[in-house]
């Protein structure tokens, strides 16, 4: 990976213009650095000049759909922080316990590890019956991944131990079905849940929510678009309602403190409140 | 191969110093960490490969030692001079042009999150030759491509000796392909970055 081919500054926004153009997707607003890496990489995986990849984006759907793909980054974890979802369950889940139903957004779900952690959790806790978790992303193709909720033993198996740190009972797989080299969830997990597209980026408010889980999103956006968002996702809660970010991610909007509530600053959990 | 005076000027006039380190570093980067002085004038930002879940002590440990104001890196923190700054587990850290940190987590670069390369690159693309960056002792080859980059890009680029490091595969990965201007003892490195 020496020669790693890199791109100059103007080439990187020649790029973010033109898939702005020809595919409505705006990464103008999205962390450079992070963006360049993906970008060098695809370019390197598919052996592309810059102006073949600039062609290739322009003119084959496909290659768009694997680039977006390619692009933005779908790593995810089954109860990824183990200490995130302890604070969820003591601080948080007895809280919303008191609610009439619970409907959670996990924003940028990617393949769908989150949103099963949490069906997991709330199962759990019986809370599941008056549970509900939409799942969106940008991504059609990792969408389909979430909605059947099948994944790798080897995944997994790297899962179990967060499992076992979040202090939940027995073991992860109790919720699986396993299949030979993949596990499939239980189908009663899945009942509460759906999967949809939504681009944080561009879309809106699309229905109210007692909690919005949006983790290791933010990494990807510039400051600006992280405070249109949390607008966002303020107009989204109901009066009360908890906001889950990634615990490195910091809030430096001004107006913040008057919105939210701090409930444990290194989980970074807040409840909104002062509403209008 | 013994400090120089190339060496002595090139450290001076760098404003980052990037501190990367895997197995078997440890024990030295506490020990650089506890010689750094507030007078450094210069950003610190260390790359320690280690385990995710287990977070916080090695943070600790650092900065109840350090006499320099000690960082965890948060997504977008700025950075700021005469801070020490260290990677957190299971995120990439990159650093923008603006003069700030981002995160990612994305897959995992020879086994490793934090990667010492992703840092490493991302601050070459930024800093060109107004960096140090040092290598240190490691049990794979994380770091060896981003020191290269960082070579060509004009950064000062140290490796610890591999005959003094505990885990040598990492430095000498780096030698392997070109990407130490200096090989260092541990007794140098340690009398360099001492020298404010």
């Amino acid at each position: 990976m020496s020669d790693a081919p890199g791109f100059t500054e103007p080439q990187l926004y020649e790029l973010i213009d033109l898939i702005k153009e020809v595919h409505g997707f705006d990464f103008s607003d999205y962390s450079k650095a992070s963006l360049k890496r993906r970008l060098s990489r695809i370019v390197m995986l598919k052996k592309l000049g810059f102006y073949e990849l600039k062609y290739q984006l322009a003119n084959d759907q496909l290659f768009f759909q694997w680039f977006l793909e390619e692009v933005t980054v779908n790593v995810t974890e089954m109860f990824r922080d183990p200490s995130f979802y302890k604070a969820l369950n003591t601080q948080v889940l007895p809280y919303l316990s008191s609610f009439q139903h619970i409907r959670i957004w996990s924003a940028g779900c990617s393949s769908g590890e989150e949103v099963y952690s949490l069906a997991i959790l709330l199962n759990e806790v019986q809370l599941n019956k008056k549970s509900f978790i939409y799942g969106t992303d940008i991504n059609t193709e990792v969408l389909n991944e979430a909605r059947k909720g099948i994944y790798s033993l080897r995944k997994i198996k790297s899962y179990t131990e967060n499992y076992q740190l979040s202090d939940m009972p027995g073991s992860l797989t109790d919720h699986f079905t396993i299949m030979y080299d993949a596990a499939s969830i239980h189908s009663e997990l899945k009942q509460n849940t759906l999967f949809s597209v939504h681009n944080l980026v561009s879309d809106n408010v699309f229905n109210e929510f007692q909690l919005i889980s949006c983790r290791n999103v933010f990494i990807y956006f510039e400051s600006a678009l992280q405070e249109k968002i949390l607008n966002v996702f303020y107009n989204s809660l109901c009066p009360f309602g908890f906001l889950c970010l990634g615990s490195k991610e910091t809030i430096r909007f001004p107006d913040f403190k008057s919105k939210f509530k701090v409930i444990n600053s290194r989980e970074n959990i807040y409840q909104k409140i002062g509403d209008q | 191969m013994a400090i120089n005076k190339n060496i002595i000027e090139h450290w001076n006039n760098s404003e980052i110093v990037l501190l990367g380190g895997s197995a078997g570093s440890f024990k030295l980067l506490f020990r650089v960490i506890k010689a750094f002085l507030p007078g450094l004038n210069k950003t610190v930002i260390i790359v320690i490969h280690r385990r995710k879940n287990f977070f916080s002590e090695i943070e600790r440990l650092f900065a109840d030692n350090s006499k320099m104001k000690l960082k965890e890196i948060s997504d977008k923190d700025p950075i700021n001079g005469n801070t020490i700054y260290i990677a957190p587990a299971n995120y990439h850290t990159l650093i923008e042009k603006g003069g700030y940190f981002s995160l990612d987590v994305s897959d995992s670069v020879w086994y490793s999150k934090p990667s010492i390369d992703v840092t490493f690159e991302s601050a070459a693309d930024v800093y060109k030759e107004r960096c140090t960056a040092i290598l240190f002792s490691g049990a794979n080859q994380d770091g060896a491509e981003g020191l290269l980059k960082l070579r060509n890009s004009g950064a000062l680029t140290i490796v610890q000796s591999p005959g003094d490091a505990e885990m040598p595969d990492m430095p000498q990965a780096a030698i392997n392909i070109n990407a130490a201007e200096y090989i260092l003892r541990t007794e140098e490195i340690c009398e360099l970055l001492k020298s404010v």
